[in-house]
């Protein structure tokens, strides 16, 4: 059980890494652009969702 | 163009990770001896070799419209994470990555850990070895993989990889010391950047998304991506600027 918790750990901080926000921003992008089918939803999404992350990071900091 | 800066981005991806690789090997070979070290290193390769060949031929049976869309948005992921660090160090959030310090602190911890032989081999200068050769080559052979194969290319991706290795291992080799010289802060922020740029024009298309002029708006994206990183760098160095006066 253990070293399933800490497989799981490693995949998470390998994908998702330090702020899950981004990657959740990311598959909000995502999903909003397959619905619509349109390219410029994904780049103002992505710029928007650095920003924030940035924030957070210095908000922290 | 696309082929260029596929092979320019497995390029510098692989050689930002082989230089931190390189800095933890040396630390494990000065101080627990050279056989135990580059056994782990032997180990590590042949457990990378293992992953890429059961995932590269697996990758390239994907439709290519799923696999965009999959592996596009795992690369904008993990370009963001590069991209954000990369930011908060260029505006002085974050430490800058110094490799001398680094290699100090892994001397340091390897000196003192208790000396335990398995296999005749010390296992603690092999599990280090092993451990940083692996994990950040498992990053690389991601990026290969996902980068070849989106791109409907692995063996240029590879080229790309290879040549970073080569290069590294042989000044790595010569120098017996950490290439503290070379600009890795700047070459993470251009990997953040192609990672991000690369992520959003495959993810996009492959969610059902259309880029006016095919392939040439990734020099667009490119730009873009560029543009708001430089701006929130210089934002973010007023604000850090501002908190340090306060």
């Amino acid at each position: 059980m253990k070293h399933l918790a800490a497989f799981g750990r490693f995949w998470w901080d390998f994908v998702i890494g330090d702020d899950w926000i981004a990657a959740a921003g990311v598959l909000a992008g995502l999903v909003v652009t397959a619905l619509v089918a349109a390219w410029w939803v994904l780049p103002p999404a992505v710029a928007l969702v650095l920003a924030f992350t940035l924030v957070r990071a210095t908000r922290q900091a | 163009m696309s082929a260029a800066l596929l092979v320019l981005s497995a390029f510098l991806a692989s050689a930002v990770e082989m230089v931190e690789a390189l800095t933890i090997v040396l630390a494990a070979g000065l101080t627990r001896g050279w056989r135990s070290s580059l056994s782990g290193v032997a180990a590590a390769t042949l457990a990378l070799a293992v992953v890429v060949a059961a995932l590269g031929p697996a990758l390239t049976v994907v439709p290519l419209d799923d696999l965009r869309l999959v592996v596009g948005a795992l690369l904008l992921v993990f370009g963001l994470q590069w991209l954000r660090k990369a930011i908060l160090r260029a505006s002085g959030f974050k430490a800058l990555h110094d490799e001398h310090a680094i290699f100090a602190r892994e001397l340091r911890e390897a000196e003192t850990a208790p000396r335990e032989e398995r296999a005749g081999l010390d296992w603690y200068g092999f599990t280090l070895s092993f451990k940083g050769v692996f994990l950040e080559g498992l990053e690389v052979a991601f990026i290969v993989l996902t980068f070849g194969s989106t791109q409907g290319s692995i063996p240029l991706a590879a080229l790309g990889a290879a040549a970073a290795i080569v290069l590294v291992a042989g000044v790595g080799a010569a120098a017996r010391a950490p290439l503290a010289r070379v600009p890795e802060n700047t070459m993470k922020f251009a990997v953040g950047v192609m990672l991000t740029t690369f992520g959003v024009f495959w993810s996009a298309e492959g969610a059902g998304a259309h880029w006016p002029g095919g392939d040439v708006a990734i020099l667009a994206v490119l730009a873009g991506v560029i543009l708001w990183s430089a701006l929130l760098v210089a934002l973010l160095r007023r604000r850090h600027g501002e908190l340090v006066v306060a």
